[in-house]
C-alpha cells in the first residue's frame, strides 16, 4: 500500500498539466470533475497510506520511496525520492483532505468565472507542489515544492488580473516572501556545503554529530532557515503580505493562505528541528517571534472591517501560536495546532465565502448583520469555526491544541502570559465578527443560498473542527503514532486561565464591540494599518530602491555590457569576411588549416 | 571454402545496414513502377525501413560482438550512435512530406538516398577498422552530396551540392592519406591493433603517426564542421533543402563524431598528448567562430549552420578531456543536439513556404500568435540550444564542462562558458521575434500544421525535455558504453 | 651514417631548395628582363592567323555526359567479372553467391536507369520526368 505514495503528488500534477494545456477547450463539467477527482485520488491514497503506515509501521517508523535519480555528478546525486514519516504523513493527510473539500466547494463558488479551468489548474498545481514540499526527502525537492507553492500563491492572488490592485497584491506577496526565500536558499546552500548531503534525514544526523550545541554554524543555518519560514508563514517582520493576499478568490484564501501553504514555515522548522535543538538561541527567537506575532496580529484583527482581513490577521496570529510552540520545543503541539487550525480556518473562510457571495461581493462587516436567520448554514459554520478558533473549552478541537501550547509555555511566565492574552484577543475579535455579521439588524439583502457542493465541505469541516482533536480514548493511539507523544495532560492553571480568557472575550465582545461603525481613535487606526509596518517598509525599502532606480535610469552597469556587445559585433564583422562564398578560398582555408595542424603535431 | 561465408551472427550484427540497403534499392526500383500515384507511399516505406533498421539495431545489440572477422564491432557504443542516426533519419522524413509536396519534388530518390546515407552512418559507427570507416564515410557522404543538391532547379541547392562535394572529397582525401600513413607505419588498420602497436615497444616515430592523426582529424573535422574546416557549413546548410540541412547537422555529424571517438580513444590513445593540442585548438576555434559569426546572421539557416559549428566545438571540448566521462558527455550531447536541432530545422522548414522563400529571422515575427504550438516547440529547442536547465542542452553542456574541469582544462572551460553566453543572444533574438512582434508576411501565409509535422515537432521536443529531466538514463548507458570502448 | 631524420633527408631538402630556386629565379629573370607588348591582336589566340569567330566554349547536350557516365559505371562494374572468373574454381559456391548479389545490384541499377528514361536518346521521357 505504501508504494502508492508517488500517486499523491502525481495525480494533481498530471491533472494540472492537462488543465493548463487543453483546459480552455474542455467543458466546465469535465474541468471540475478532473480537478476534484485528482485531489480525491490524492486524498484517498493518503488515507490508505496512513492506514497502512499506522497499522504496521515500517522499520524506523519511516518509509523512503526512491523514484529515480535525477542526475549523478560526483557526490551530488539528488534523487526524486519521497520520505514518509509521522510528520509528513499528518501534513499530507491534512493537505490532501482539506484540499479535496475546498476543491469541491470551488466547483460551485467559481462556477460563473471565465477562468474556470485556469483556476483548477493552479489549485491542482498548488496541491502537487505542497505535497512535494512535504514529502520530498531532500533539500532540492523541498525547495522545488517551496517555490512551487509560492508561484501558485502568486498566480492565485492575482487570479482576477484585470484589476491592477490584485496584481499588485500578488507581487507584494511574491516579493516579501522572496526576502525569506533568499535567506532560506542561503541556509540550504550552507547546509549542503558544510554537511555534504542533500538528504534531509542524513543532514540532521550529521548536524547532530558534527556540530556542538550553540555552535556558530548551527546558529547561522537555523537562523537562515527561520528567515524562510518567517516569510512563508507571514510572521514578524515579514507578515505584511498576507492581509493583502486576500485579493485572491476565497477558496484560495482558505486553502493557501489559511490552511496549508502559510504553515509551510511551521513544517520546515519541525522538519529541521534538530538544528534548532543545537541552536537554542534561535529556538528562543522562534518563540519570541511567535508570541509577538500572535499579539500584534490579534490587535490588528480586532479593528479590521473587511471580513477576510479579520480572518487573515487571525491566521497570522494562529501561526504565531504554532511558532511559539516550535520555539518551546513542543514540535508535536505545533503540528497538532496546524491540523486543527487547518480545519477551522478553512471552515471560517468557506463560510465567509458563502456570506460574501450571498451579499453581492460585500466584504465590509459593518454592512452585514442579522444573517443568523437568512444564512443559517453560514451561521452555524461560523459558530463552530469561531468557537474552535477562540478555543471553547472541552468541546472544540481548537481548545485542545491551544491548551497544549499554553501548557508547554508554563515554564516561561512571559510567554505564558502572551499566550493567555492571545486567547483573550482571539475570543474578542472572533465574537466581534460573529456578532456584527450574524446578529443585529440586516443591512444588505441576501441574494443566494449555498448549494450542495458548498454545503458538504462546510459541514464536514464543522464536524472536524469540533471533534478533530479531542482526547477521546480512541484518539490517543492515533496521536501517539502521529506525534510520537500524547497531548500533555492539561494543567489545571493553564486550562482555567484559557477558559476564563475565552469567556471574558465572549462577554466583552457582546457588550463593547457591537457598534454600528468602526472605531476611529488613533490607536485603532494604528492597529487597522497593521501597526504601520507597510508605512515603515515603504519608507525604509521601497522609496530608496525607487530612488536608486531613478538615479540609475541609464543603467551604469548595462553600458559596460554594451561595450562587450560592440566588441562582439566587431568580431562578427571580421568573421563575416570569411564567408565570401568562393570555393577556392574555402579550399585554401582547408588546406591552410591542414598545414597548420600537421605543423602543430610535428613541432609540439 | 565454406568458411568464407558470412556466419549467422555476422548477418545479425549487420542487420540494420542490410535492411536499409535493401529497402533503399527497393525504393528506387519501385519509383518508376508506382509512377506518381501515391507520393506519400515513399515516405511511409522509408519510415518503415528505418523502423525496421531500428529494430534490427536493437536485435543486433542483444546479439552483440565483433562481426566479419573483427571489421565491425557491435557494442553499446555502436548501438547508441546507430539508434541515434536512425532516429535522426526518421525525424528528417517526418517534416519532409509537406516540404517535398510544397516544392513539388516527391520522388523515391530522396528517400532512397536518405536510407543509403543512414546505412553508411550505421556502418561508420560500428566500424572497427579504418577501411570500414572509410567505406561508411563515403557511402554516407556521397548520398548527402546528392541530397544537398536535391532541388536541382534551385541555384542555391546546386551551389551547395557542388561546394559540399568538392570540399568533401578534398577533405576525405586527407583522411585516406592518414589511413595510408597509419598502415605504413604500424602495419595494421584494425583499431585495437593500432593501439597495441603504438603502445608496445618499438612503436613507430611519433611524427608519422602524429601526422596521420592530424590528417584524419582534418577529414573527420570537415564532416563534423569543426574549425578551421568549417567554411563549407553555412553555404551548404543554406542551400540544401531544409530537412536535409537538419539531417546533415544530426546524422553525419553524430556518425563522424562516433568515428572520431572510436579512433582517437581506441587507436590513438597512446599518443593522446600528441593530438590533444589539435583538438583543444579546434574546439576553441569552432566555438568562437561559430558563435560570433552567428551573432548578426539574418538568414536563419545560416545562423543554425554557425550554431552547428559552435556545438561541434562544445563536443570537441569533451574530446579534449580524453576521459571516459568526456566520451559519455560527448555521446549525451550529440543525442540532445540531434533532437533539438532537427526540431529547430523542422520549424524552419514548416515556415519556409514554396521555394523556401522565407528564411529570414524577421519572417518569424508573430509566429506565436498564428501558431502557438509551433512557436512553443521552437522555444523549447532554442532554450535547449542555449542550455537552459530542464532541457537536454543544459545537461549536455553541464556534463561536457564538468568532464573538461575534471581533466584540468580550466581555460577551455572558461572560454567555452563565455562562448555559450554569447550564443544566448542570437537564439533569444528569434524568441523575441516570435513572441513580441506582430505577424508578418511569412507568418500570415504559414500553412496549418500537418500531422507529420506535428509529430516532427512534438517528438524532438519530448526527447529534448526527457533528456533534461531524466538525463541519467541516457547518461548511464553512454557511460557504460564509453568504458567498453577502451 | 646519418642518424636522425634531419640528416637523412638533408640532401633531399637541398635538392628541393635548388630546384625551387632555379625555377623561381628563371621566371623572375624573364619577368624582369623580358619585353612585353599588349594589344588586342597580341591577346588573340593564334596571333597572325585566321580571325576567330564565335565563342570557344561550345555547349553540348547534357545527354552526352550522361551516356559517358553510364558507360564508365557499367564498364567498371563489368570488369569485376574478370577476376571473378579466375578465382571462381577455388571459391566455388561462395563466389557464386557473392557475384549473384553483385549482379542483382547492377541489374536493379540498370532497371532504374532504363525506367527513368536515361537511355532514351530522344529525351522526351527524360524531360517529362524532370522535376
Amino acid at each position: 500500500m505504501l508504494d502508492l505514495l508517488w500517486l499523491i503528488p502525481a495525480a494533481p500534477f498530471a491533472s494540472a498539466a492537462v488543465l493548463l494545456l487543453v483546459g480552455r477547450r474542455m467543458p466546465r463539467k469535465v474541468v471540475a470533475t478532473l480537478g476534484v477527482v485528482s485531489i480525491a485520488v490524492s486524498a484517498i491514497v493518503s488515507g490508505l497510506v496512513a492506514i497502512a503506515f499506522i497499522g504496521s509501521p515500517p522499520p524506523g517508523n519511516a518509509y523512503d520511496q526512491h523514484l529515480w535519480t535525477w542526475i549523478a555528478v560526483g557526490g551530488f546525486h539528488p534523487g526524486i525520492a519521497l520520505y514518509l514519516d509521522p510528520l509528513s504523513l499528518i501534513m499530507t493527510l491534512v493537505v490532501t483532505f482539506v484540499s479535496f473539500l475546498i476543491h469541491l466547494y470551488s466547483t460551485e463558488f467559481m462556477a460563473g468565472d471565465e477562468g474556470y479551468a485556469r483556476f483548477f489548474a493552479y489549485m491542482n498545481l498548488f496541491v502537487a507542489s505542497m505535497v512535494m514540499l512535504v514529502l520530498g526527502d531532500n533539500l532540492l525537492l523541498l525547495y522545488l515544492g517551496w517555490e512551487g507553492v509560492g508561484l501558485c500563491s502568486y498566480l492565485l492572488i492575482g487570479f482576477w488580473y484585470r484589476d491592477p490592485a490584485n496584481g499588485r497584491a500578488g507581487q507584494k506577496a511574491f516579493i516579501v516572501t522572496r526576502v525569506g526565500d533568499t535567506s532560506m536558499a542561503i541556509g540550504l546552500f550552507l547546509l549542503f556545503h558544510m554537511l555534504g548531503t542533500l538528504n534531509i534525514q542524513e543532514l540532521m544526523a550529521r548536524a547532530r554529530a558534527d556540530w556542538p550545541v550553540g555552535s556558530g554554524l548551527a546558529i547561522a543555518a537555523a537562523a537562515l532557515l527561520l528567515g524562510g519560514a518567517v516569510g512563508k508563514s507571514a510572521q514578524l517582520p515579514l507578515q505584511t503580505w498576507l492581509p493583502d493576499a486576500m485579493a485572491g478568490p476565497t477558496p484560495t484564501s482558505a486553502l493557501i493562505h489559511a490552511a496549508t501553504m502559510v504553515t509551510a514555515g511551521v513544517y520546515l522548522i519541525a522538519r529541521t528541528h534538530v538544528l534548532y535543538e543545537i541552536a537554542p538561541a534561535v529556538q528562543l527567537a522562534v518563540a519570541i517571534i511567535g508570541a509577538a506575532t500572535l499579539l500584534l496580529a490579534g490587535f490588528s484583527a480586532l479593528v479590521q472591517t473587511d471580513i477576510k482581513r479579520v480572518l487573515a490577521y487571525s491566521t497570522i496570529s494562529q501561526i504565531g501560536y504554532m511558532f511559539l510552540a516550535l520555539g518551546l520545543g513542543a514540535w508535536s503541539a505545533a503540528i497538532f495546532h496546524f491540523m486543527t487550525h487547518a480545519f477551522f480556518k478553512a471552515l471560517l473562510f468557506l463560510a465567509a465565502g458563502i456570506v460574501i457571495e450571498a451579499l453581492h461581493q460585500e466584504h465590509n462587516i459593518f454592512h452585514m448583520g442579522g444573517l443568523r436567520r437568512e444564512l443559517p448554514v453560514a451561521f452555524w459554520a461560523f459558530l463552530a469555526g469561531g468557537c474552535a478558533l477562540a478555543g471553547l473549552p472541552l468541546v472544540t478541537a481548537g481548545s485542545y491544541s491551544k491548551d497544549w501550547i499554553i501548557a508547554s509555555a508554563s515554564p516561561s511566565p512571559a510567554l505564558w502570559a502572551a499566550a493567555i492574552a492571545g486567547v483573550l484577543l482571539t475570543s474578542l475579535y472572533t465574537f466581534r465578527l460573529i456578532f456584527l455579521v450574524f446578529f443585529g439588524t440586516a443591512r444588505t439583502p441576501v441574494s443566494k443560498q449555498p448549494g450542495v457542493a458548498e454545503q458538504i465541505p462546510v459541514w464536514v469541516l464543522a464536524v472536524l473542527s469540533i471533534v478533530g482533536g479531542s482526547e477521546r480514548p480512541a484518539y490517543r493511539p492515533f496521536m501517539a503514532h502521529l506525534f510520537g507523544a500524547t497531548p500533555k495532560p492539561p494543567e489545571a492553571l493553564s486550562t482555567i486561565a484559557a477558559a476564563a480568557a475565552f469567556f471574558t472575550g465572549l462577554v466583552c465582545a457582546w457588550y463593547f464591540l457591537r457598534g454600528d461603525a468602526p472605531a476611529t481613535n488613533p490607536l485603532a487606526r494604528f492597529w487597522y494599518a497593521g501597526w504601520g509596518f507597510d508605512w515603515l517598509y515603504g519608507r525604509i525599502f521601497v522609496r530608496p530602491v525607487e530612488w536608486a532606480a531613478r538615479v540609475n535610469h541609464n543603467d551604469v552597469i548595462d553600458s559596460m555590457y554594451d561595450g562587450l556587445a560592440t566588441l562582439a559585433r566587431f568580431v562578427w564583422r571580421g568573421l563575416a569576411l570569411t564567408e565570401n562564398g568562393k570555393l577556392r578560398w574555402y579550399a585554401a582555408a582547408i588546406a591552410g588549416g591542414t598545414l597548420i595542424f600537421v605543423a602543430l603535431v610535428i613541432f609540439l | 571454402m565454406p568458411g568464407n561465408f558470412a556466419t549467422a551472427s555476422d548477418v545479425i550484427r549487420f542487420l540494420p545496414e542490410i535492411i536499409l540497403a535493401v529497402m533503399g534499392t527497393l525504393l528506387m526500383i519501385l519509383d518508376p513502377l508506382l509512377h506518381r500515384r501515391s507520393s506519400n507511399a515513399f515516405g511511409h516505406l522509408s519510415i518503415l525501413a528505418l523502423a525496421g533498421a531500428l529494430g534490427g539495431a536493437i536485435y543486433a545489440y542483444l546479439n552483440g560482438g565483433p562481426a566479419f572477422g573483427g571489421m565491425l564491432m557491435v557494442d553499446g557504443f555502436a548501438t547508441f550512435f546507430g539508434v541515434l542516426v536512425i532516429v535522426a533519419g526518421i525525424l528528417t522524413i517526418l517534416p519532409s512530406y509537406r516540404f517535398l509536396a510544397r516544392q513539388g519534388a516527391e520522388t523515391s530518390e530522396y528517400h532512397a538516398l536518405l536510407l543509403f546515407s543512414v546505412a553508411g552512418q550505421c556502418l561508420m559507427v560500428a566500424a572497427n577498422d579504418l577501411i570500414m570507416v572509410f567505406i561508411g564515410l563515403e557511402i554516407s557522404s556521397i548520398s548527402s552530396y546528392i541530397l544537398a543538391g536535391y532541388l536541382r532547379e534551385d541555384k542555391r541547392a546546386n551551389e551547395a551540392s557542388l561546394k559540399y562535394f568538392l570540399l568533401g572529397s578534398f577533405a576525405t582525401a586527407f583522411f585516406l592519406y592518414g589511413v595510408a600513413l597509419i598502415y605504413g607505419s604500424t602495419g595494421t588498420i584494425n583499431l585495437a591493433g593500432v593501439n597495441v602497436v603504438l603502445s608496445g615497444p618499438g612503436a613507430p616515430s611519433l611524427v608519422f603517426v602524429g601526422v596521420a592523426a592530424a590528417l584524419m582529424f582534418v577529414g573527420l573535422g570537415f564532416k563534423v564542421s569543426a574549425a578551421p574546416f568549417q567554411v563549407w557549413t553555412p553555404d551548404v546548410y543554406q542551400g540544401a533543402p531544409t530537412p536535409i540541412s537538419a539531417f546533415l547537422s544530426a546524422g553525419p555529424k553524430a556518425a563522424a563524431f562516433a568515428v572520431f571517438l572510436r579512433i582517437f580513444t581506441t587507436a590513438f590513445a597512446p599518443i593522446g598528448h600528441g593530438w590533444e593540442p589539435l583538438v583543444w585548438a579546434s574546439a576553441l576555434l569552432s566555438m568562437t567562430i561559430g558563435n560570433f559569426a552567428a551573432l548578426q546572421q539574418s538568414n536563419i539557416k545560416r545562423m543554425l549552420a554557425y550554431s552547428s559549428i559552435a556545438h561541434a566545438g562544445y563536443v570537441l571540448v569533451a574530446l579534449t578531456a580524453r576521459s571516459e566521462v568526456g566520451t559519455a558527455a560527448a555521446m549525451f550531447y550529440l543525442a540532445a543536439y540531434a533532437f533539438m536541432n532537427i526540431g529547430a530545422f523542422a520549424v524552419v522548414s514548416h515556415l519556409s513556404g514554396k521555394g523556401e522563400r522565407y528564411q529570414n529571422i524577421e519572417d518569424f515575427s508573430g509566429l506565436a500568435q498564428k501558431q502557438p504550438l509551433a512557436a512553443a516547440m521552437f522555444s523549447i529547442f532554442l532554450l535547449s540550444l542555449i542550455g537552459v536547465p530542464l532541457t537536454g542542452g543544459f545537461f549536455g553542456k553541464f556534463y561536457i564542462f564538468k568532464a573538461a574541469l575534471e581533466s584540468h582544462l580550466v581555460w577551455l572551460t572558461v572560454l567555452g562558458l563565455l562562448n555559450s553566453a554569447v550564443a544566448a543572444y542570437y537564439y533569444l533574438r528569434i524568441l523575441v521575434m516570435m513572441y513580441m512582434r506582430e505577424p508578418a508576411e511569412a507568418t500570415e501565409a504559414v500553412e496549418p500544421l500537418s500531422p507529420g509535422l506535428r509529430l516532427a515537432l512534438i517528438v524532438p521536443a519530448i526527447g529534448t525535455l526527457f533528456l533534461g529531466i531524466f538525463p541519467n538514463w541516457v547518461l548511464d548507458f553512454a557511460g557504460k558504453s564509453s568504458v567498453l570502448l577502451k | 651514417m646519418p642518424t636522425s631524420y634531419t640528416e637523412l633527408y638533408f640532401p633531399v631538402l637541398v635538392q628541393a631548395l635548388i630546384a625551387m630556386g632555379l625555377a623561381g629565379g628563371l621566371l623572375t629573370a624573364s619577368y624582369i628582363l623580358g619585353k612585353r607588348v599588349r594589344n588586342r591582336v597580341k591577346d588573340m589566340p593564334y596571333e597572325s592567323g585566321i580571325v576567330p569567330t564565335g565563342d570557344a566554349r561550345q555547349r553540348f547536350s547534357v545527354k552526352f555526359y550522361l551516356v559517358a557516365m553510364l558507360f564508365i559505371l557499367f564498364d567498371i562494374e563489368a570488369i569485376f567479372l574478370y577476376p571473378w572468373v579466375v578465382v571462381y574454381r577455388e571459391l566455388k559456391m561462395f563466389a557464386f553467391v557473392e557475384m549473384l548479389v553483385f549482379v542483382i545490384l547492377i541489374l536493379s541499377g540498370f532497371f532504374y536507369m532504363w525506367k527513368k528514361g536515361a537511355l532514351d536518346w530522344s529525351g522526351t521521357d527524360l524531360s517529362r520526368r524532370r522535376r
